[in-house]
């Protein structure tokens, strides 16, 4: 294990094996930034835990363990594991200054289309670390959580009702986890009325997103793409071609990834019915029309809930996420287990068929999909959200979304080009014509923004649109934050037409923690764990230590 | 509207930039049948922090917290006191409320701590190569298997009856839908299974836990070099990772693929989610995994940087021959658990580990001293399994109604089995006390 590097070296962070760092700086010289540790005030150099660690360091203090037979079957771990030392201080440090690396919501505007990076209450997390909410095991005796399945259920009435539809499948960890779940329950519908067999299609359309057509081959489905029309919508005479007895089914998200509202989903949920195919709708765009638009109105069988997006889970770098699954009646009964039931006065978990029955409920569920019962964490952030909300607020927010967009859109579209006619919903699409012959890129335009202070748009998707450039303010910028961000992009707009701005573009970012990084490299000779050898710095006198 | 920025004056104002009447203009493309006119009828309307509290104070009080009653229950969601530090440190509204990094120039922070998480799970698997999480443990354990599919290009999955219950119905599931054979062998409650004898040509994996639902502890090695020799793969899942701080990693015993259930580091009980899974396996088998990789680089001015990595595995660009649907991964409940293992450290994961033996040790044998109580296992970590005198189901509700959380009764999890009705799974980690021990013991006395 490496016991410790010199700390102007560790913060330099080195270069990668073959990475062609830019001239090595011994200890004692001053780094590329001109300073001795290569710090840039607030911005600390950060090294690894596993350069930072000593063995006599531990960052908690657990008592003596009493002295016991072992019980381990010989199996005793014979080795040590090699994780480091730090103490308390040390830890904290190290991920504050980490955090400061990042971009945030709680910093400022991050228009990522189709991500939804809305405010994140901090009642929410409060409410979710009360003790008799978040200090719950899922397997104790169900009499002594009914407050907690209560509570699930109040969340579920909340989302059938704001979609229209008569149940939900609350277990789905996440969106792409809520397709796999609905497209079950499609194919055990069709299993039901044995059509499984020879319903094989799964049409989606080309501006899809990616986890779209990666759930229905994952089910055996083929995928069959449907071309959008000119207005940048389901093009319904390609898509009534396609239809045929060999359908199961439509995955169409709407509003649609180009941020647009499937103005004819009436018709197509008709032509899908008429074949007695099903309408998988993909709710990640739920903001736009939440509180004012319930999808059960357009004929959806299915769509899953981003809690994370619409209602406001904290995105969390990543994860963790939730997708509810809402369902029509002909789907209900193959949600999966398990079913929250109430039994007279009292709250049930149905975790199997012979409790579906004891309790004297009509179901066939598809099965399981997660252990336990469904992301509870992000449940009660979701209600704590809704309810702070409540159906005046939440009608609100769509409204505000979508003005905030097509605010945007207006303020741009002269220097910009948009990729469809207008009005949008909650997020306005550009495509990269604006930049024709001026040698910038959709990716150096994002990159510059960044030099701004903003967190970038979606870059290059949807796949439809050449260059495409994705913004989506969210309910929550105030106007002075969007003119703000208005201004810095008619800038950017005005700097690239220049014609002679492209290098500067190719540049950015020149004042992020990190410059350009190279990818290519990245995915050509992976480095996915720290390794003593990866990369000690030349002569470092800790190499030998390290091995 | 607290969280509403935009002011009347405000909303006027864009509407006449943008050159619309109203706000009803900008959703003209409805079809007007679809158009609510007014708020969604029969909900509430908005609230302020003190209601919404409030409410939440009322969901609470209707259970009950085994942070106030004596607790013993495990079953795959392990209660261990978690250091103030991480909890404070994932409340930062930079790691809180950033996304996935897509712009690495600008999501270093979670990037890094990414990469040290996946560092930190090869190390205690005793593994190659790990993923930046899954969504929790039971999933990753059905993604392990889609994975094994792929590589072996076989159909036939053998699911050990050690595997946690909801485990093996969520693999069961999948290959339902997915299409591919899961043999279940039967509840292993003595920790006797021998599976060795059941692999053969047609085999993609072999799935056992360790230590098992039951509690036992196994050793896979001979396991492994049978579904070696017959061109398979051992997966081997952890649910309570703790155990990594005292037992062989399954990487010395031959696994192919880990899987574990990352929640008893830094992620509360949370009533069974969010949780974290941790997901590794061989270098060769790099490509095949489902699952989002952090890996090293530089920048354009030489200096260390971290990236998404090998992304072409993925459903954003692979669309329907990607690996995995996968989209999220678990990212804060990721840095929880490496927030959490930093704090330990090698001395403190594995004295956390030693305790946690032990106080199970002292359990077992304060609990196996009762008359009609049989202790079922020669070998465990933190929790093992006791046959009753009498169904276990009734015993558990006899012991809440006197305010104890006395473990699982294995037929909530294996309904309709007369083998197990009368077992009982009993955990104890580091949080229990004699306190605690002594009125469980009193109270089965009482109730047996």
């Amino acid at each position: 294990m490496v016991q410790s590097l010199d700390r102007s070296q560790g913060r330099e962070g080195g270069g990668r094996e073959g990475g062609g760092r830019a001239g090595g700086v011994a200890a004692g010289a001053t780094s590329t930034h001109g300073t001795f540790t290569g710090n840039r005030a607030l911005q600390i150099e950060e090294p690894l835990i596993f350069e930072m660690g000593q063995p006599g360091r531990c960052g908690v203090d657990l008592p003596e363990p009493p002295k016991v037979k072992d019980r381990l079957n010989g199996l005793r771990r014979a080795r040590t594991i090699g994780l480091p030392g730090l103490s308390e201080p040390q830890v904290v440090q190290h991920y504050t200054r980490l955090s400061q690396k990042n971009y945030a919501i709680d910093m400022g505007v991050y228009p990522l289309g189709s991500c939804t990076m809305k405010h994140n209450p901090r009642i929410n997390e409060k409410v979710a670390r009360f003790a008799g909410i978040g200090d719950l095991h899922p397997l104790q005796p169900v009499s002594t959580v009914q407050g907690a399945l209560e509570l699930i259920d109040q969340l579920a009435h909340w989302l059938k009702t704001l979609t229209g539809m008569p149940a939900v499948a609350m277990s789905p960890a996440a969106g792409a986890h809520g397709e796999m779940c609905g497209m079950m329950a499609i194919a055990a519908a069709l299993e039901a009325k044995g059509e499984r067999a020879k319903r094989k299609v799964v049409l989606a359309p080309e501006s899809a997103h990616g986890t779209n057509p990666a759930t229905a081959a994952a089910l055996g489905f083929t995928v069959k793409p449907i071309p959008a029309n000119d207005r940048g919508r389901v093009d319904l005479a390609a898509l009534k071609a396609a239809l045929g007895p060999d359908v199961a089914a439509i995955m169409l998200t709407n509003p649609n990834t180009c941020g647009l509202f499937e103005s004819e989903i009436v018709e197509i949920s008709k032509a899908v019915h008429d074949v007695g195919a099903y309408f998988y709708c993909d709710g990640a765009n739920f903001n736009a029309i939440v509180g004012r638009v319930r999808p059960g109105d357009l004929g959806v069988d299915c769509m899953h809930i981003n809690l994370h997006k619409t209602f406001s889970t904290p995105h969390g770098g990543g994860g963790p996420g939730a997708g509810p699954v809402v369902l029509s009646a002909a789907l209900a009964p193959y949600a999966p287990y398990p079913w929250i039931v109430k039994d007279g006065d009292t709250w049930r978990v149905a975790e199997d068929g012979g409790a579906l029955k004891s309790l004297g409920v009509d179901g066939a569920p598809l099965g399981r999909l997660k252990a336990f019962h469904g992301q509870m964490g992000m449940f009660t952030r979701a209600l704590a959200y809704i309810m702070s909300h409540g159906a005046d607020g939440l009608k609100q927010v769509a409204e505000d979304a979508v003005l905030s967009a097509n605010y945007v859109m207006a303020a741009l579209k002269d220097v910009m080009s948009p990729a469809f006619e207008g009005p949008c919903m909650h997020e306005a699409l550009f495509d990269d014509s604006f930049l024709k012959d001026t040698g910038v890129s959709t990716l150096d335009f994002a990159k510059a923004m960044i030099d701004e202070g903003y967190h970038p748009m979606t870059m290059y998707f949807p796949l439809v649109v050449h260059g495409a450039m994705l913004i989506e303010p969210t309910e929550s910028q105030a106007k002075e934050d969007l003119d703000q961000f208005i201004g810095a992009l008619r800038s950017l707009t005005e700097r690239a037409k220049t014609g002679t701005a492209a290098e500067e573009f190719k540049a950015a970012p020149r004042f992020s923690p990190r410059r350009r990084l190279d990818e290519t490299l990245a995915a050509r000779k992976p480095i996915l764990r720290w390794r003593p050898s990866n990369n000690p710095p030349e002569g470092d006198p800790m190499k030998q230590a390290a091995e | 509207m607290r969280y509403l920025p935009l002011t009347d004056a405000d909303r006027r104002e864009m509407l006449s930039v943008i050159g619309a009447k109203s706000v009803d203009d900008l959703f003209k493309d409805v079809p007007a049948s679809a158009r609510l006119g007014a708020k969604v009828a029969g909900l509430p309307d908005h609230q302020g922090e003190l209601e919404v509290e409030r409410a939440f104070q009322a969901f609470a009080a209707k259970n009950v917290s085994p942070g106030t009653a004596p607790f013993f229950i495990g079953a795959g969601a392990y209660r261990h006191h978690v250091p103030s530090t991480v909890d404070y440190m994932i409340q930062r509204g930079e790691f809180l409320t950033s996304y996935t990094p897509y712009q690495p120039e600008i999501t270093q922070g979670t990037l890094q701590y990414l990469f040290e998480f996946q560092t930190q799970v090869t190390l205690l698997t005793g593994m190659e190569v790990a993923n930046a999480s899954m969504y929790d443990g039971s999933t990753g354990t059905a993604e392990a298997v889609l994975m094994a599919n792929r590589i072996t290009r076989r159909h036939k999955a053998l699911i050990s009856g050690g595997l946690h219950p909801q485990y093996r119905s969520i693999i069961e599931t999948t290959a339902k839908w997915e299409g591919f054979k899961a043999v279940l062998s039967k509840a292993d409650a003595e920790g006797l299974e021998d599976l060795i004898a059941s692999v053969d040509k047609d085999t993609s994996c072999v799935v056992v836990q360790n230590p098992s639902f039951f509690g036992h502890v196994r050793d896979f090695t001979k396991l492994a070099e049978a579904c070696h020799a017959a061109g398979a793969l051992l997966i081997v899942v952890v649910t309570e990772v703790v155990s990594l701080g005292l037992l062989k990693p399954p990487g010395d015993m031959g696994a192919d693929i880990v899987v574990c259930e990352g929640q008893s580091i830094g992620n509360g009980l949370g009533f069974g989610g969010p949780y974290v899974g941790l997901f590794a396996t061989r270098d060769k088998y790099m490509r095949q995994m489902p699952g989002r990789l952090v890996g090293e680089t530089v920048d354009a001015d030489g200096k260390r940087g971290f990236v998404l990595t090998l992304s072409t595995r993925e459903q954003h660009i692979r669309r329907e021959k990607a690996t995995s649907n996968i989209c999220t991964n678990a990212g804060l409940c990721a840095l929880a658990f490496t927030v959490h293992l930093t704090l330990l450290g090698e001395a403190g994961f594995t004295r956390l580990s030693e305790l946690n033996h032990a106080k199970a040790s002292q359990l077992a044998d304060k609990v196996s001293a009762i008359a009609g109580v049989k202790l079922l296992n020669d070998s465990f970590f933190n929790e093992f399994t006791v046959k009753l005198p009498k169904p276990a189901a009734p015993v558990v509700e006899a012991l809440a109604a006197k305010g104890i959380l006395g473990g699982l009764p294995v037929s909530r999890l294996i309904p309709n089995d007369p083998s197990v009705e009368n077992l009982l799974l009993l955990a104890a980690t580091e949080t229990a006390t004699d306190m605690g021990m002594d009125p469980l013991v009193a109270a089965l006395k009482e109730v047996l």
